[in-house]
């Protein structure tokens, strides 16, 4: 038991449980706002618009997270010298952020989508009526109301995102949680299983909150109809 | 209500404590004794590689010399990747019999696994492009250094010269070396003959040197199940490989054309009959 209580001195956990948070909440930002742009993309009535909006999310719905980010590293960052910040370890934290908010944003779109079919036709031709283009109904009718129904996705989607987050691990992000595991069980073989149970019981401790908040918000800003 | 909520938490701890044992459980050890099965690095040129359906590299050797010593030919011989974090489980699950893949003797692993050998003395070194004029750790300064995410290499640095050097982890030394070749790390870190492994690969060859000023040293050991009594037999056989030469013929066919020498002050090591 002394043992085991020794790697709580030894390496910093909750450091490396809040390098996740950090990289999940840049990362839903991100993933919130091209995502919403995306969603618009795809409920447009240009048909140009949504074959973008479309493209993107197949194309990068499709492809492995783990992928993404490497690319992010060996190609945007090794042979292109693409640089997000002269600080050699935060421009691997911003490129880990810049491929999470990539992928989750093409599931954003897709679950904000799912809540813009909880809102009844008749609100579209209703704003259409009162003399609302495109982007204002969607603005101040259709999207409001899209994102109250689309809360459960979305929540699900940050779920995914929390834990996704340490796939950062590949992009050389070296102080998040998974990367500090297997450094863990490199010097402490000897207790890789509490290792590995303290870091998953550290995450069922992050998501655990958020999927209660998701069901409290979905059920409190329900739209009655 | 309270209740039978309690009885589904009850129930979901009891499920996934069976999930638990049963993927801890020895269901999938090979009962019949012909086999040997051998833990080996899948990954690493010039140390343990696999190569299409065939096996090379100067663990890959050495484990064949030992296990054939040891009364077994080489079609007895089965080869498990071994990746570096499951290697004490596959031991202590009974996965493999013996483990030849860059397996450093240290305290927290002697805890769990014995260790044969060592067969190897590495040491901690750099890879550079061919014309770089890195010579040692001590000219790290201000320089984009890369090592494997969770590695001894990685922490030694992180240690010792974090201050000046700036440190990319990467999930694999091939990464290292994609980076290297595209010019945004100036040096590679890990154990000098995974280095001259790396070297030695034909889409490399003559771009990078090791440069060979090891400034650590890790004892490659054959990772054994605790309370083994292999070790006298394993560390007997070794000593044979040794003294035949065919040690140093391994060593030299897998870091052919790298120019890389082992430190002659530490290797051929020299073993005991007890484990280490």
């Amino acid at each position: 038991m002394e043992n085991y209580l020794s790697i709580f001195t030894e390496y910093d956990i909750p450091g490396a449980f809040w390098v996740n948070i950090q990289l999940t909440f840049w990362a839903a930002i991100g993933a919130l706002v091209l995502g919403t742009i995306l969603a618009l993309l795809r409920i447009s009535p240009v048909g140009s618009f949504q074959a973008i909006g479309t493209s993107y999310v197949n194309l990068i719905r499709n492809t492995p997270l783990t992928i993404i980010i490497l690319f992010c590293v060996l190609a945007l960052y090794g042979q292109l010298g693409f640089v997000l910040s002269s600080d050699f370890q935060n421009n691997f934290f911003r490129l880990a952020v810049l491929g999470l908010a990539v992928y989750h944003a093409a599931f954003v779109c897709e679950a904000i989508r799912s809540g813009v079919n909880t809102v009844p036709l008749g609100q579209a031709e209703a704003a259409r009526a009162i003399g609302l283009s495109f982007l204002p109904a969607a603005r101040m009718v259709i999207l409001p109301q899209a994102f109250r129904g689309a809360i459960v996705p979305l929540g699900n989607t940050l779920i995914a995102l929390i834990k996704n987050s340490t796939v950062a691990a590949v992009g050389s992000v070296a102080t998040e949680s998974s990367s500090v595991m297997k450094t863990m069980i490199e010097f402490r073989a000897d207790i890789v299983i509490p290792i590995f149970l303290t870091f998953a019981v550290g995450f069922v401790i992050i998501v655990i909150p958020v999927g209660l908040l998701t069901t409290w918000a979905s059920k409190k800003l329900a739209v009655a109809r | 209500m309270r209740k039978t909520r309690f009885g589904t938490v009850a129930a979901m701890a009891a499920v996934a404590a069976l999930a638990l044992t049963s993927c801890g459980g020895s269901g999938d050890s090979e009962a019949d004794g012909d086999k040997i099965r051998i833990g080996i690095k899948f990954d690493q040129p010039g140390l343990g590689f696999k190569d299409g359906d065939n096996y090379t590299g100067f663990d890959v050797d050495v484990a064949k010399y030992v296990a054939n010593e040891l009364g077994y030919t080489e079609e007895q011989i089965e080869f498990v990747s071994a990746p570096s974090a499951n290697r004490e489980t596959m031991l202590q699950n009974d996965q493999v019999d013996m483990i030849f893949a860059t397996y450093s003797i240290t305290d927290e692993r002697n805890k769990v696994v014995d260790f044969a050998g060592p067969y190897f003395v590495a040491g901690q070194d750099l890879l550079v492009p061919a014309d770089s004029d890195i010579a040692g750790p001590e000219d790290l300064d201000g320089k984009n250094l890369c090592s494997v995410t969770g590695s001894t290499s990685a922490q030694k640095v992180k240690d010792n010269y974090a201050q000046n050097t700036n440190l990319q982890e990467l999930p694999g030394y091939a990464e290292c070396t994609t980076q290297m070749s595209g010019g945004t790390i100036d040096a590679v870190t890990t154990d000098d003959i995974i280095l001259a492994g790396l070297a030695a690969q034909p889409a490399y060859k003559g771009k990078f040197k090791v440069v060979g000023a090891p400034f650590s040293e890790e004892n490659y050991g054959v990772g054994l199940p605790d309370g083994t009594d292999k070790c006298a037999d394993i560390n007997a056989a070794i000593t044979k490989m040794i003294e035949s030469g065919e040690w140093q013929k391994a060593l030299d066919k897998n870091t052919e054309g790298t120019g890389y020498k082992p430190n002659a002050e530490t290797n051929p090591p020299t073993l005991s009959d007890s484990c280490a």
